[in-house]
C-alpha cells in the first residue's frame, strides 16, 4: 500500500508550528544572525511539507522540491552572511534597526 | 505502531530544538540547537521513506550551511577574548541538552535499522527514482538552480571581498 501511515495532517501541523516559530523569531529578534536562522527554519518547514506530500503519494517530486529549496537556502544564506559582514563593518553592531534607512 | 511513535518523538525533538534555538541569546548556542533540529527533520525524512532527502538535509543543511554560520560568527569575533569565551561555550550545561536530543535521534536510527524493516511510508522512494525525475522532466529546474547558485557565489564574493580589503587596509 502507498501513503504515509501517520496522518498527513499531523505532519502539516508540525510544519505549521515550525514555520510559525520561524516567523515569530523573524519578527521578534533584532540580531541579523538570528533573523537568518529564522529564515532557515521557515524554509525547512516548507521542505518538510514537500517531502511529506511526496511520501504520501509515493512520488519523487517532493524530494526534488527539497533539493530546489536547499539551493535557494544556500544562495540566500551566502548573500545574507556577506551582508552581515558589511553591516558589522559599517555599524559595528548586528542590530537590524541600525540598517533601516536606505541611505547609510 | 512503533514507527509512528519514533516519528512523533523525532517531531517533538525538532520542535523543542527549534524553539530553543530561536530563544537563545548566544548565537553559537542557538546554532547547536538548530543543528539538532535539522538532524531531527532528517530523521523524519528517513522515517517517511525518503533516505536521499535525509542525506541531503544532513550534508547540505547541517553540514555546509551551518558551517557558514559558524565561520561568520568566528570572523565577527564578538565580545571578550577568545580563551574565556571558548571555556564558556564548553560548559556542560550548554551542550548536555543538545547531546541528549541528538542521542535520542541516534537511538531511533539504530532501532529502525535493527528491529523494524518497514518505514512509516508504505513505499520508499529510492534515490534512483529521484535522479531519474531530476534529470528527466525537471532538468530545466536543475539549470535554473545552478544559475541561482552562481548568482549567490558572485554576490557573496562581492560582499565578502570588500570586507576583507577594508579590514586589511584598516590594520596595515
Amino acid at each position: 500500500m502507498g501513503g504515509l501511515q501517520i496522518p498527513l495532517e499531523h505532519v502539516l501541523v508540525l510544519a505549521t508550528l515550525l514555520f510559525t516559530a520561524g516567523l515569530i523569531g523573524l519578527m521578534v529578534r533584532r540580531n541579523i544572525i538570528f533573523i537568518l536562522m529564522s529564515l532557515e527554519v521557515m524554509l525547512n518547514a516548507a521542505a518538510l511539507v514537500f517531502v511529506a506530500a511526496g511520501a504520501h503519494w509515493g512520488q519523487a517530486d517532493g524530494q526534488i522540491m527539497l533539493m530546489l529549496i536547499l539551493t535557494v537556502a544556500a544562495a540566500e544564506v551566502s548573500v545574507g552572511l556577506g551582508l552581515v559582514l558589511q553591516i558589522q563593518r559599517r555599524f559595528h553592531s548586528l542590530d537590524m534597526d541600525n540598517a533601516n534607512r536606505l541611505r547609510g | 505502531m512503533m514507527m509512528e511513535t519514533l516519528f512523533y518523538i523525532a517531531a517533538f525533538v525538532a520542535l523543542f530544538a527549534t524553539l530553543q534555538a530561536l530563544s537563545r541569546s548566544n548565537a553559537i548556542h542557538a546554532l547547536i540547537y538548530l543543528i539538532v533540529s535539522l538532524l531531527a527533520v532528517a530523521t523524519m525524512f528517513f522515517l517517511m521513506g525518503a533516505p536521499f532527502a535525509a542525506a541531503l538535509e544532513i550534508v547540505i543543511y547541517a553540514g555546509a550551511i551551518m558551517v557558514l554560520f559558524v565561520f561568520v560568527i568566528m570572523m565577527l569575533n564578538l565580545g571578550e577574548s577568545g580563551d574565556l569565551r571558548e571555556r564558556q561555550w564548553l560548559q556542560p550545561k550548554i551542550w548536555i541538552v543538545p547531546a541528549i536530543l541528538a542521542s535520542i535521534l541516534l537511538l531511533e536510527l539504530i532501532a529502525v535499522e535493527r528491529e523494524f524493516d518497514g518505514l512509516t511510508s508504505g513505499r520508499e522512494v529510492p534515490p534512483k527514482e529521484v535522479g531519474l525525475a531530476l534529470f528527466g522532466p525537471y532538468v530545466l529546474a536543475v539549470e535554473i538552480a545552478s544559475l541561482l547558485l552562481l548568482a549567490g557565489l558572485v554576490g557573496a564574493y562581492h560582499l565578502g571581498r570588500r570586507f576583507m580589503d577594508r579590514n586589511r587596509g584598516g590594520r596595515g
